[in-house]
């Protein structure tokens, strides 16, 4: 099963990147997480290794996954190294006056599964997406705010400047 | 059909009787000459032209087929119950999780808290309290949360009763590392380094009536403390509620069990009285049955490391009693959630 949802951030694509590729956030604006963790000694980056798992129904499923491409500050792809198989993609573009057009997208399955592997792919499949969703409106939220946060520290310091 | 060497072995190996073996092979041995005899017999019958001698053939040959067809049958229920730790198989498992994970989410909205308790790395005793009859719906949804959680790759068995391991289901629970319960197995299973599930109290607490459903009750088995102190193992308790909402058990049936002499026959203590679909009454839950689609809540506690919480030499009575008080209060808690049954 394959999803993709996107979001339009008022922020530049540089500080969206940062936000994302932060292991420690991870917890903060993905919705469903219970474990983002890194393995090993790489934190970020290409080759970094985490163990993400997502809640889905009766089970906290995902495994040990693989930043298998770090494109900065375009694209952060990942593939499951254990666990079900997943690909995963943050695609950011730039956009006029500032803003960035995120977009998240989610591959899963269980290969040798059969037929019931589908029947629970697409019952996941709601739940997967809202998860999507809410990744997207909590990153928007967050970045926005780090944006207003950095606007407002960068007019404190002009002021002071000022009065200076 | 497996080599009879290969079975004794097994059956050495899971703590069973080698000697049994032996005699099973040689049995088997013995079958091809009993076939020759009968159609030697049969032939004889024949040949005389007389009735009488025919009747009599054909009941000989009635007989050693019907002896024939039991040792055969003995001999799948043995191979089956030696089961061997290596049977699991971590491919299998994984391609089952999603028709497990369809079941547990859809039919049992099952709901498993606090994995992060059990220790990431290492051998570990999971100590459960058993519900919901031979159906157990928590031995799979268990399966389930801790394959996803740490990976097929970590090393998992769960013990189960010879019952449940001989029934036809028994070779597919073998993939999913389900052996024999015996002291020998769990003890094998934790030296090789595997999380190891138990449920002490058994089919007595499995089928406690429906309104005991809020009690451990472990029937004071405490080998499952004497192994965890002989292999320095931590025991972290599992705490299941709503397992004994999936049908209405009525009585355990130990005084019908002890009756038909099934507690010294097939280590049968009880034969539970229950209602259940489609059946209706249902005695021995022995034939296949619909359960209920109760909602089931499993709690992982915290791990209780022996040597630190109870000294060098643990008391096996006082191990045994803080085990069942923590696994009491923790259920108590998760009763105290429930609105109603079955709904949860």
């Amino acid at each position: 099963m394959r999803l993709s949802e996107h979001v339009i951030i008022s922020a530049p694509r540089q500080l969206v990147w940062d936000y994302v590729i932060e292991p420690a956030n991870a917890l903060h604006y993905m919705s469903g997480v219970t474990r983002w963790e890194v393995q090993g000694a790489r934190a970020k980056g290409l080759g970094a290794r985490y163990r993400a798992l997502f809640r889905v129904g009766a089970a906290e499923v995902g495994g040990l996954i693989e930043v298998v491409e770090f494109d900065e500050p375009c694209d952060l792809a990942w593939s499951s190294v254990t666990g079900i198989d997943q690909r995963g993609r943050w695609r950011l573009r730039e956009l006029a006056d500032d803003r960035t057009r995120v977009e998240f997208r989610l591959a899963y399955g269980v290969a040798g599964a059969g037929i019931a592997g589908l029947i629970a792919e697409a019952v996941a499949a709601p739940t997967m997406g809202r998860h999507l969703r809410r990744t997207l409106h909590q990153l928007k939220r967050q970045v926005e705010h780090e944006k207003l946060r950095a606007d407002a520290a960068r007019r404190r310091a002009e002021r002071a400047k000022t009065a200076a | 059909m497996a080599d009879p060497a290969t079975i004794a072995e097994r059956a050495r190996r899971n703590g069973g009787d080698a000697a049994g073996g032996e005699e099973r092979s040689s049995l088997r041995a013995r079958l091809g000459p009993a076939a020759a005899a009968a159609g030697a017999r049969r032939g004889l019958g024949a040949a005389s032209g007389s009735v009488g001698h025919a009747a009599g053939a054909l009941a000989r040959v009635g007989f050693d087929a019907t002896r024939i067809l039991g040792k055969r049958l003995a001999e799948g229920v043995s191979e089956r119950l030696a089961a061997d730790l290596d049977d699991r198989d971590p491919d299998y498992v994984r391609e089952r999780l999603p028709l497990t994970w369809l079941f547990a989410s859809l039919w049992y909205r099952a709901e498993v808290r606090n994995l992060g308790n059990i220790p990431e790395t290492g051998p570990v005793l999971l100590v459960g309290n058993h519900t919901g009859g031979n159906l157990a719906p928590e031995t799979f949804i268990f399966t389930l949360a801790f394959s996803t959680y740490f990976g097929v790759e970590r090393r998992y068995n769960q013990l189960a009763h010879n019952l449940v391991l001989a029934s036809p289901l028994g070779p597919f629970l073998r993939r999913f590392g389900t052996v024999a319960a015996s002291h020998e197995n769990a003890r094998r299973a934790l030296e090789a380094g595997a999380a190891v599930l138990v449920f002490p109290g058994g089919d007595w607490e499995v089928h406690r009536p429906s309104w005991q459903g809020s009690r451990i009750d472990l029937a004071g088995r405490k080998g499952f403390i004497r192994l965890a102190i002989d292999r320095g193992v931590p025991i972290v308790p599992v705490v299941t509620i709503g397992g004994q909402e999936t049908g209405l058990w009525l009585s355990r049936g130990d005084w019908l069990a002890r009756l038909l002499r099934l507690d010294r026959t097939l280590r049968l203590k009880v034969l539970p009285i229950l209602i259940a679909p489609p059946w209706g009454l249902d005695i021995g839950d022995l034939l296949p049955r619909i359960p209920l689609p109760a909602k089931v809540t499993i709690e992982v506690l915290p791990a209780i490391d022996l040597a630190e919480q109870f000294g060098p030499h643990p008391d096996v009575d006082e191990v045994y009693g803080h085990v069942v008080r923590v696994m009491q209060d923790a259920l108590d808690s998760l009763a105290a959630e429930r609105r109603f049954p079955i709904i949860g």
